[in-house]
């Protein structure tokens, strides 16, 4: 088991360093200079020379990523261009708010997702499976943010029971940041929930054409009894690969969400950064994505062991 | 079981029926398109910047005005000498920086001399480029000499660029600003809002409003719906030209739209052919309709203008006739010019709607003329990389929104690369020229050489689309510089 987690462990690091070099070459050759950018179409030469220096970027590339990766390291993620504030107070801040975001919406899809794929499949084929199913169809084909801007215009403009977006932050009191959060988890949740709940049918079907489920209703047990201790366990797996993706997605992917909602997450920030070649902002981001995303991909094979006791003896 | 469902029911509906409160009368929330990278205006070009700043925290020795004139600020008045070389500026005392410190002649000794010393990083460091020496005569006095008489100066003297900074901030500004004005910076939630306070220490016409937020919004539909739902109750200026019909339509509004200094253009690369023939130039202005250009990218906001001048200013001439819509003699002029069955070309668009729209329409009307001109969409820090710094373009569109830019024209190796002896001598005689009349003749002329020449082809004047709750007062009409002056901004009863 200790070499497994070695072994997962290595594995992880390996791939953050080639993705730091990957990330830094590729950052390198996009064209655009922060200092130029920042300083605009009046400026000198020498003023925009000046402000290089004054950003570091005159010194040799090999120099910059060695200094950038040792200080990755050290849990230093270099200074903004831009801000000329610390990376990572940066990030602190947006995942303050994409984080919670992420997590209110994927609670809120497998709230809505789970029921709704096991009612379908219990009655697959009756007209509730039909019209659960359809609804989810359509969850699918509409366009959160044209959705969100539905939702805008219901509660924030015509009932007022809602801000329009923005965040007043956390330290404006928790009740008006967790209704800021509303609508935008709202938008975000459905059309996950409704991948989700399609996802969840068909693999409640799938296991519910195996021998055993037969055999577990020969010898006697009712359909309910079925449904919930046999099949809904095995059907999991599926569920929870797609679960972890979305998480992935939520966190940073929800940019058009922020921009409907003018939300300070994580995904504006990165879109910014790109803009005005912030390319350090960049860089820092992308860097905690990866390794957010090599977290979470452990973490929903850990699930899976445990939805799965057969896994749990292999390693 | 059941309780703990009851109890997250409560919450959830006490959240949703806690309504939205209502803003006090003396703050006001303001929405913004961009944020800017920082909020020190002596080191960045961003327009987001001196949108916040400007009169508001920070002052220059003069100030630019509502109309684009010059107001005195912190200089309660000036002498000039008879050579028109030297300025005595006289300051306003008991003047204190927000975090407490004197204001004094040395101050802005330090500022002007930061800003045009050899570690500036000041974007319009060409605006100090006349001065020779500045000198502290007494804590309230300052002389500054110049190389040689220049008209613009005191102009030059009220951008946000020139603001007067204190050594004891000037490192900190950037996260911290700390200036002379009515309202001093409050707090900054990145990627969020930049709140400003009443500053109750200030020397002249105290603010009238206590508060100030800037919220960021970027999306044009998210404007819309916040400017609706009361979450921001100002949008100076608009990003959404498609709902403005909306707001027009409703009285809790209004809706004001005025003029900026923002000359479109669609620039073409002079040196580079077939470019390099002002028969070319002449065909492709003539091929473009201003009208169906502004209602088509525009929504109908903007004015045509002919030559590279602010329709506001007093030394304006109108020259659209002179290059008016006219396929026939564009075709003409394409025969004359040796591409009677035209030629391809690019047209590269940096991102703002009025050029990425704005060039289809272009590009659509250039094949009326046998021009293909392919688009070429790219970023800005594509486009100050390629076709600014570079000049590897063909055409592309461009507002130049910084005010008093005509001279742009007479700069060497500036991305037109238009290159006239005649005109660099007309930009000289303007800057040497102090008395008025004698300076409109010049603009006159520098107008109607560039409407013969076409370096670029002029199209329209940014509008400034302000709206904003019909309750308050005191908000520019126009924008003459970039700015969101608050100061004397108020609600009405």
């Amino acid at each position: 088991m200790l070499s497994y987690a070695t072994k997962r462990a290595l594995i992880a690091i390996l791939t953050l360093l080639a993705a730091s070099l990957v990330v830094f070459a590729m950052l390198e050759i996009v064209p655009g200079d922060p200092a130029r950018l920042m300083l605009g179409m009046n400026a000198t030469e020498d003023a925009v020379h000046n402000l290089q220096e004054q950003m570091g970027l005159n010194q040799p590339l090999a120099i910059r990523y060695f200094s950038w990766l040792g200080g990755l390291l050290t849990g230093d993620l270099g200074k903004s261009y831009t801000y000329s504030v610390p990376v990572f107070d940066l990030i602190k801040e947006r995942v303050a708010v994409s984080l919670p975001l992420a997590v209110i919406s994927l609670a809120l899809s497998t709230l809505i997702a789970l029921p709704v794929g096991i009612f379908a499949a219990s009655k697959r084929g009756k007209f509730s499976d039909t019209l659960a199913m359809g609804v989810a169809q359509v969850g699918v084909a509409i366009p959160n943010f044209w959705f969100a801007l539905l939702l805008v215009y219901l509660f924030a403009v015509t009932l007022r029971l809602v801000p329009a977006g923005g965040f007043p932050g956390w330290g404006a009191g928790f009740g008006v940041s967790l209704k800021s959060l509303i609508l935008p988890s709202i938008a975000l949740a459905l059309p996950q929930a409704a991948i989700l709940a399609r996802i969840t049918r068909s693999a409640l079907l799938e296991v519910l054409g195996e021998d055993y489920i037969r055999t577990a209703r020969a010898k006697g047990l009712s359909r309910r009894q079925v449904l919930y201790r046999h099949a809904l366990r095995n059907a999991l797996i599926p569920v929870l690969t797609i679960l972890g993706l979305q998480f992935a997605f939520l966190l940073a992917g929800t940019i058009i969400i922020e921009n409907v909602f003018y939300l300070p997450g994580l995904g504006r920030l990165v879109f910014q950064a790109i803009t005005q070649r912030d390319l350090i902002v960049v860089e820092g981001v992308v860097m905690l994505l990866i390794a957010t995303l090599v977290l979470v991909n452990l973490l929903v094979d850990l699930s899976y062991a445990i939805v799965d006791p057969r896994l749990r003896g292999r390693s | 079981m059941k309780s703990w469902k009851l109890a997250v029911a409560c919450v959830a509906i006490s959240l949703v029926m806690s309504s939205a409160s209502y803003a006090a009368k003396t703050d006001l929330v303001l929405g913004i398109v961009l944020e800017p990278p920082h909020l020190d205006p002596t080191a960045g070009a961003a327009a987001a910047i001196d949108e916040i700043v400007y009169a508001n925290i920070f002052e220059g020795l003069t100030r630019i005005g509502p109309k684009g004139n010059v107001l005195p600020a912190l200089a309660e008045s000036w002498t000039q000498s008879d050579d028109g070389k030297v300025y005595t500026f006289k300051l306003h005392k008991d003047v204190k920086f927000h975090d407490g410190t004197a204001f004094d002649a040395d101050d802005v000794k330090f500022s002007l001399d930061r800003a045009r010393g050899d570690k500036s990083t000041n974007a319009q460091k060409g605006l100090f480029s006349a001065i020779d020496t500045v000198n502290v005569v007494d804590p309230l006095t300052v002389k500054v000499a110049l190389k040689q008489p220049s008209g613009d100066f005191l102009y030059n003297m009220g951008w946000g660029d020139a603001v007067i900074v204190a050594p004891e901030s000037a490192g900190t500004n950037k996260d911290k600003p700390v200036g002379t004005g009515p309202f001093k910076f409050d707090s900054w939630a990145k990627g969020s809002q930049i709140v400003i306070t009443k500053n109750a220490d200030y020397w002249g016409k105290p603010a009238l409003l206590d508060k100030a937020t800037f919220r960021v919004i970027p999306d044009p539909a998210a404007a819309t719906a916040a400017l609706l739902a009361g979450d921001v109750q100002a949008f100076p200026v608009f990003p959404s030209y498609e709902t403005i019909s909306q707001f027009q339509a409703d009285p809790r509004f209004k809706v004001v739209i005025g003029t900026t200094e923002g000359e479109t253009v669609l620039g073409m690369n002079n040196k580079k052919p077939p470019f390099d023939n002002p028969k070319v130039r002449q065909a492709i202005t003539h091929a473009i309709d201003r009208k169906s250009l502004i209602d088509g990218a525009m929504f109908g906001f903007g004015t045509p203008i002919g030559s590279f001048f602010p329709p506001h200013h007093p030394a304006y001439i109108d020259l659209t006739a002179e290059t008016a819509y006219d396929p026939e003699l564009a075709k003409k002029l394409m025969a004359e010019a040796g591409h009677p069955d035209g030629f391809k070309t690019t047209l590269k668009l940096p991102p703002p709607t009025y050029a990425r729209r704005g060039g289809e329409i272009i590009a659509a009307e250039l094949r009326e003329i046998g021009i293909e001109a392919e688009i070429i969409p790219v970023e800005w820090a594509q486009w100050l990389d390629q076709v600014f710094k570079n000049k590897d373009y063909d055409m592309t569109i461009v507002s130049h929104t910084e005010p008093n830019d005509l001279n742009i024209f007479s700069r060497d190796d500036y991305y037109f690369n238009y290159d006239s002896p005649a005109f660099k001598d007309l930009i000289k005689q303007i800057d040497a020229t102090s008395d008025g009349a004698e300076r409109t003749g010049l603009y006159q002329q520098a107008q109607k050489l560039l409407a013969k020449d076409v370096p670029a082809a002029f199209l329209f004047q940014l509008p400034k689309t302000g709206i904003w709750d019909a309750k308050i007062e005191g908000l520019w009409e126009n924008g003459p510089i970039q700015a969101n002056d608050l100061t004397s901004v108020k609600w009405l009863d």
